[in-house]
């Protein structure tokens, strides 16, 4: 099935929901609303024509006035893939967990929540995976504010380096 | 140490342990943290902690140029760096829409796939030291050497190369390289049969890894498994096969899954053999594009100085010595990248440790944690 096929079949089986398809992308999307996320995964890995077993990656994004979880998603068996966007307010995002959908998605979903601060419910065991078990903060979110220092150890950015980093790495604040 | 006592049969006092496996440990391939509750030599279960080689590398992707996040990409799989490299770079051109000269694509798989050469030998060799065979070990390393004399010759690092650059790649092969790889290939070819004579058809090494950590297919894919973890239970996945990427279509080769030769399909010997295998085929890979060299720019001519690539989001993977690794790659037409997620193979790879665990015995951990071939490098990242 190509691109349009998957994404005709999954509108199709859920009529009430407002999937968005977003096709001038290089990758098009389906945009989903979040309250409908579990039902369109489940409906994807058991759907005998979609078949998508195999999540290739899960990703949260802060686009500075929302978050969206993006999903990667194949089918193994048939050689297709669809990719769905979630997207989350900045200040209550949270969204279901599709770890007993695709269990891959559990470390995914640890790191989603580590560094962006997605709480993902649902989830088996919600707890950070890369950065320190009392790490303060979402680092991954751009409006995250470096530590000065962590248990006493001074945190090794200058005041400069930090602000070139605010800049996006420019090298004037123009 | 926290104990349970736990009344045995007869007089025996049995306890459960909580042990600690790592960070600092010869056999856990890096800083991977396991903790395991043992009951005597069996283990119940083993929770793996990992995020001590975590480098912030997607956040500092946000502020840096693109040009300048190559390097970067090196010291996540700093064993199969110019497959990091190259995926990258294909995400940022997929972005851009620019054509790469045949010359630059046929040396990009030239580069990556005497890299999975180095990367497979390095983790044969070290496989066989955690099961306790040394001299492999030495012997993978001596033609090791010689994989990475070229790629000193060719960019001048041995192992973290800056080398395939967006758009092509860095510079040309130097004067005489295609044949001293060349070269190489024949010297190569038959040493795999004398690693085969070595270690893989050992009767020691087959009862340590035969019926080990059996994964069966479905769980591989429910759990996000890729690469040779994947295949050695069968699966025949191949990403240069399946959705070909820089020029693979025009090279032949065949695709080794795990057979269940020595024991079940999907056991540790099964996912040691397809890497040894996979050597072999990527020598017939690389001897192909040393004899189709095109001639020609090496560097694209529609790269600018600064890259603004437009605003788009797009997922691009490669098939690593490791597994699918996955740049997906957000930009928003400025000079640094939105955001710049890595999918790590070994990041997924390790996490069915805990499933395939249970009830093996300590020594059968340290067989499957080398079978899964990780580089803490891109699962902290």
């Amino acid at each position: 099935m190509n691109t349009e096929e998957v994404f005709a079949t999954i509108k199709a089986a859920l009529p009430g929901a407002t999937i968005v398809e977003v096709l001038d992308n290089k990758d098009p999307y389906l945009l989903v609303p979040a309250r409908h996320l579990v039902d369109i995964c489940k409906f994807l890995r058991d759907d005998p024509r979609l078949k998508c077993d195999f999540l290739q990656c899960l990703s949260a994004v802060d686009y500075l006035d929302r978050i969206a979880v993006v999903y990667h998603i194949e089918s193994i068996f048939h050689e297709h893939r669809v990719i769905l966007k979630v997207e989350l307010p900045r200040e209550d995002s949270r969204v279901a967990s599709v770890t007993g959908i695709w269990k891959a998605a559990d470390w995914h979903e640890r790191e989603a929540f580590d560094l962006v601060g997605v709480r993902f419910e649902g989830h088996p065991e919600l707890k950070r995976i890369l950065c320190a078990e009392d790490w303060e903060g979402h680092p991954l979110r751009k409006d995250y504010a470096f530590p000065v220092d962590y248990h006493g150890v001074a945190c090794n950015f200058s005041k400069a380096r930090l602000e070139w980093a605010e800049r996006g790495g420019k090298k004037s604040a123009s | 140490m926290d104990s349970v006592q736990v009344s045995g049969p007869g007089d025996i006092r049995t306890e459960e342990m909580l042990l600690n496996m790592g960070p600092q440990h010869p056999s856990t391939h890096g800083v991977f943290r396991a903790v395991i509750r043992t009951d005597g030599e069996l283990v119940l279960d083993c929770e793996p902690h990992i995020g001590y080689l975590h480098r912030c590398f997607e956040k500092i992707a946000e502020s840096v140029s693109y040009l300048q996040v190559t390097p970067y990409t090196d010291r996540m799989d700093y064993l199969a760096a110019m497959n990091n490299n190259l995926g990258y770079c294909l995400a940022v051109e997929k972005l851009l829409g620019v054509q790469i000269p045949p010359r630059a694509q046929a040396i990009r798989i030239m580069v990556a796939e005497l890299n999975r050469i180095a990367s497979h030998l390095m983790a044969f060799g070290t496989y066989g030291m955690d099961i306790g065979a040394v001299t492999p070990f030495l012997y993978a390393f001596r033609d090791r050497e010689m994989i990475l004399k070229f790629f000193e010759t060719i960019c001048g690092q041995r192992l973290n190369y800056n080398y395939v650059r967006i758009g092509g790649v860095a510079k040309d092969l130097p004067e005489g390289m295609v044949e001293r790889v060349a070269a190489f290939l024949e010297y190569f070819e038959p040493k795999i049969d004398e690693y085969n004579a070595l270690l893989s058809y050992n009767g020691i090494f087959i009862e340590r890894t035969a019926n080990v950590g059996v994964i069966s297919p479905e769980l591989g894919i429910a759990y996000g498994l890729s690469g040779p973890v994947l295949r050695g239970s069968g699966v025949r996945r191949d990403l240069r096969r399946d959705e070909p990427y820089c020029g693979y279509e025009q090279y032949e080769f065949e695709v080794p899954v795990g057979t269940g030769e020595m024991g079940q399909v999907g056991d540790c010997w099964d996912r040691y053999m397809v890497r040894v295998r996979e050597m072999k085929e990527s020598v017939g890979i690389v001897a192909q594009a040393l004899k189709q060299m095109p001639a020609g720019d090496v560097m694209s001519k529609e790269i600018k100085r600064v890259i603004r690539p437009p605003k788009g989001e797009v997922y691009v993977r490669t098939e690593n010595p490791r597994g699918e690794l996955g740049y997906f790659l957000v930009s928003d037409g400025s000079q640094n990248a939105f955001r710049l997620k890595v999918r790590a193979p070994s990041f997924c790879n390790i996490s069915i440790l805990r499933e395939i665990t249970r009830g093996c015995m300590l020594a059968d951990l340290v067989a499957i944690i080398g079978s899964i071939d990780i580089v803490m490098g891109e699962v902290d990242r």
